[in-house]
């Protein structure tokens, strides 16, 4: 019998109705290594780990630990089996403490039901301090940082003795620096003899820490490689079936005028009592595009709800092409030459039960191009529609007719772009625009991002993504709890350095005119 | 002033008790809006219970029996917001609603089966349920049920705060799917919030018709007082020993209107109605107030699937 392997996935298939997300995949790890488990959004990978962790049965295929073969029908069989998982949404209770989110599921108690956490919390701080996972156990969870709350994730798989770690796309919320440190714990649990599988799509990431690799591509198994063994080019040929450019091909940028000029903007905040955004000024020139870097949640939606009109500025003016728009509607803004792609795509970008081509004149129906006398123009709609869908390559099942929910959400992301750039906008003020897409489809609308700037036009990019801001921008504003707090050269800078002004750790004064 | 602490006391468990069954049901993550029926129901089982218990029999044991059956009986009405919520995914304000308007029908149709006649009205004894305290020259009359609550009360703390089942119920609540990644079953206790809800919401009914009156009509079921629970339940911020701050509150508000025409009241001139229209003011501005601090419970109203994710 095999016992190299501590776990193995062997032909496991998983139909969902109409789609097959797994389809005869095979993942064996061993003991003590960072296993990856690499692949494009839809692929397939969180399918399957949800299988191993006992979310989803297979349809046909077997999982074996150590050589003999188990069935995992929930959590809890995966939790007796020794296998942990950190979700890609971390599953804590907000209004727990990070200590009560340890113990839910397996909380030790005293005398019959009753609670008693002593021997509990000492075997947290324990882990804690064995693993160099610092956590304040008596902290509510909508205290504390990200980074703490990861490491709240993970004390939970130790403390519940799993040597079988998954961890789902753990770095997608981290700054560079917690990216590091979570790379070094990540060593650390598998020279205690951890078994870790992480998934990703972070190629970087996967050179750094990882022993081997499986890679799948649309649901099908492409394979598994020693790491010491390959190159970023060959695992990404193999993740998306052909070669991908991570470099962004762009000329240099020819600013021209200002187009977009903030003054002293404040924007106080919905969930806290201080202000959001604060007192931030800066502009944007035709023909470059500046992007706004930050770690999620300082302040860059309430900046770009107040830039486009969905919230208030407390305080500050706002200048576009001259006038002043602080407090115009929204549909004036869009009128005069703002275009948007929203952050979340299914809360402002789109009405998702309609179809893809009411969706397209969402902002322009009213126009006498779209309408006559109140009435829809259907005819003037279905024709701009096909038009788009062809000219921005939009794959739908039924075309114009298509209900956007059932589209996917590369497509979904090529509608909006479509609609806001067809309106040929004098600044397009794309945020995240590559959220949750895959290799292909960020190429793409990198390109487009660029090919906007070249036509002379203002991009004012709000990006999350290291690699994204460092490629795209010609110029990087940092974003920190509101403030402005450093204008750096994306060809002077490193990613580290960027990382510190992400942290807080590092900032200059921000000139409010180029 | 003996006459506004007996009633402000009476009004007040009964508020206290459904809230908390409320608050059970929304902490574990299902709004309940049928407390209202709920009570209807667990008075009418009580009624009848006192109705058909035979005359001699021991006045403790009466009253045991009697609270027993109305309890079973809301528990078993809550059931159905369960079933409807929980286990068909329905939306719950409609399932709540539809409940309550059952309710009373129901009540209604029994009774008048009951009595034989066009009348849904029911007579019955309470002196089992009533303790006279002699206050000076004067007497306070309290009930059963002031310390039936008071217990719940304690018990409900001690089970929200103090017992891994309490940890388990809120997180059901707050975030079904942390709790189900960590093998708790949300169905299973999602299901205990909304008993626990039927339970206390049919002693609460049972206890807001027996001690004040010896006859009701069912036609009325019980006057609103379920939603006013829910205002306390919400001014509570779902939290037992608030809620029964809460209770008192309002009770006091509810109280006034049963004094209104023996006390310095009735020098003010104001007719009845004003009064007995003043503890649903207080709930609409309470709740005009509060509700935008409100703390409740996250995931409460959303059907969980384990499906989606």
């Amino acid at each position: 019998m095999n016992n190299e392997y501590i776990i193995e996935m062997l032909n496991i298939t998983k139909e969902f109705p109409g789609i097959r997300a797994n389809d005869n995949v095979t993942l064996q790890l061993k003991k003590g290594e960072i296993h990856a488990l690499l692949g494009e959004n839809g692929a397939g990978k969180s399918t399957l780990m949800s299988i191993l962790f006992g979310l989803y049965q297979p349809t046909s295929g077997i999982i074996k630990k150590n050589g003999v073969e188990v069935k995992i029908n929930n959590p809890n069989d995966a939790n007796a089996l020794n296998i942990g998982m950190v979700h890609q949404h971390f599953k804590l209770v907000e209004c727990f403490t990070v200590l009560e989110n340890i113990i839910l599921g397996v909380e030790p108690t005293a005398a019959g039901p009753f609670l008693s956490t002593k021997d509990a919390r000492a075997k947290v701080m324990d882990l804690s301090q064995k693993y160099g996972l610092s956590v304040n156990p008596d902290a509510l969870i909508s205290d504390i940082t990200v980074g703490m709350q990861q490491r709240t994730e993970i004390l939970k798989m130790l403390y519940r003795d799993n040597d079988i770690l998954i961890f789902d796309e753990p770095t997608a919320v981290l700054t560079p620096q917690e990216i590091e440190e979570l790379m070094k714990i990540m060593k650390n649990l598998a020279k205690e003899g951890k078994s870790i599988l992480f998934i990703t799509h972070k190629l970087n990431e996967i050179m750094e820490v990882s022993d081997r690799c499986t890679i799948l591509r649309k649901g099908k198994y492409m394979g598994t490689v020693d790491i010491a063994n390959t190159n970023k080019e060959e695992l990404s040929r193999l993740m998306v079936g052909r070669d991908v450019k991570f470099e962004v091909d762009k000329d240099e940028a020819k600013p021209k005028e200002s187009v977009l000029k903030i003054k002293n903007m404040t924007v106080p905040s919905k969930v806290h009592k201080n202000n959001a955004v604060k007192n931030v000024s800066f502009n944007v020139r035709a023909g470059e595009i500046v992007c706004i870097a930050g770690i999620d949640g300082n302040g860059q939606t309430e900046f770009v709800h107040a830039l486009t009109g969905l919230e208030k500025m407390s305080e500050g003016h706002i200048e576009f092409k001259g006038v002043d728009i602080s407090h115009s509607s929204i549909r004036e803004r869009s009128k005069s030459g703002m275009s948007h792609i929203p952050e979340d795509r299914h809360k402002h970008g789109l009405v998702l039960d309609y179809t893809l081509e009411q969706n397209m004149v969402l902002q322009r129906y009213w126009e006498p191009q779209f309408q006559k006398a109140g009435f829809i123009k259907n005819g003037a709609v279905r024709d701009y529609a096909l038009k788009l869908i062809d000219q921005y390559d939009v794959r739908s099942g039924q075309g114009p007719v298509t209900t956007v929910r059932s589209m996917s959400g590369g497509n979904q992301q090529k509608a909006i772009i479509a609609r806001e750039i067809d309106k040929d906008p004098d600044l397009l003020v794309a945020v995240q625009p590559t959220r949750g897409l895959d290799v292909g489809a960020i190429e793409y609308i990198h390109k487009q991002l660029v090919a906007q700037r070249d036509k002379g036009k203002a991009v004012l990019l709000v990006s999350l993504e290291l690699e994204e801001v460092m490629n795209v921008s010609d110029r990087i504003l940092v974003m920190y709890e509101g403030e402005l707090v450093g204008q750096l050269d994306p060809k002077q800078i490193t990613v580290q350095e960027l990382g510190l002004y992400m942290a807080g750790a590092k900032r200059d004064e921000v000139p409010a005119e180029v | 002033m003996l006459l506004l602490i007996k009633y402000t006391l009476l009004y007040g468990i009964v508020l206290m008790l459904v809230a908390l069954g409320g608050m059970f049901s929304e902490r574990s993550g299902v709004i309940n809006l049928a407390l209202e029926g709920i009570m209807s129901v667990g008075a009418l089982a009580g009624v009848l219970t006192l109705c058909i218990l035979p005359q001699g029999m021991a006045p403790g044991l009466v009253v045991l029996i009697s609270i027993v059956v109305s309890a079973v009986a809301g528990l078993v009405y809550s059931l159905l917001l369960g079933f409807s919520a929980i286990t068909l995914k329905a939306d719950q304000t409609i399932g709540g609603t539809a409940l309550n308007m059952m309710a009373t029908a129901l009540a209604v149709v029994i009774v008048k089966v009951f009595n034989g006649s066009a009348s849904a009205k029911l007579n019955y004894s309470n002196n089992a349920f009533l303790i006279d305290i002699p206050v000076g020259d004067d007497k306070l009359t309290i009930n059963v049920f002031l310390f039936i609550g008071l217990i719940i009360l304690l018990l409900a703390f001690l089970f929200l705060y103090k017992t891994k089942w309490g940890l388990r119920l809120r997180s059901c609540g707050e975030h079904p799917q942390a709790a189900d990644s960590v093998g708790i079953n949300v169905y299973r206790w999602r299901y205990i919030g909304v008993m626990f809800s039927g339970l206390l919401g049919g002693i609460g009914g049972f206890a807001y018709v027996i001690p004040s009156v010896s006859t009701w009509n069912f036609e009325v079921g019980v006057t609103g007082f379920g939603f006013l629970a829910l205002a306390v339940m919400i001014f509570g911020q779902w939290k037992p020993i608030n809620i029964f701050g809460a209770a008192m509150f309002f009770a006091v508000f509810k109280s006034l209107a049963n004094i209104a025409d023996s006390t310095f009241l009735a020098g003010l001139g104001l007719s009845k109605n004003v009064y007995d229209m003043m503890p649903f003011i207080a709930s609409m501005i309470i709740l005009v107030l509060f509700s935008k601090n409100s703390r409740a419970p996250k995931a409460e109203g959303i059907p969980y699937d384990k499906g989606k994710r």
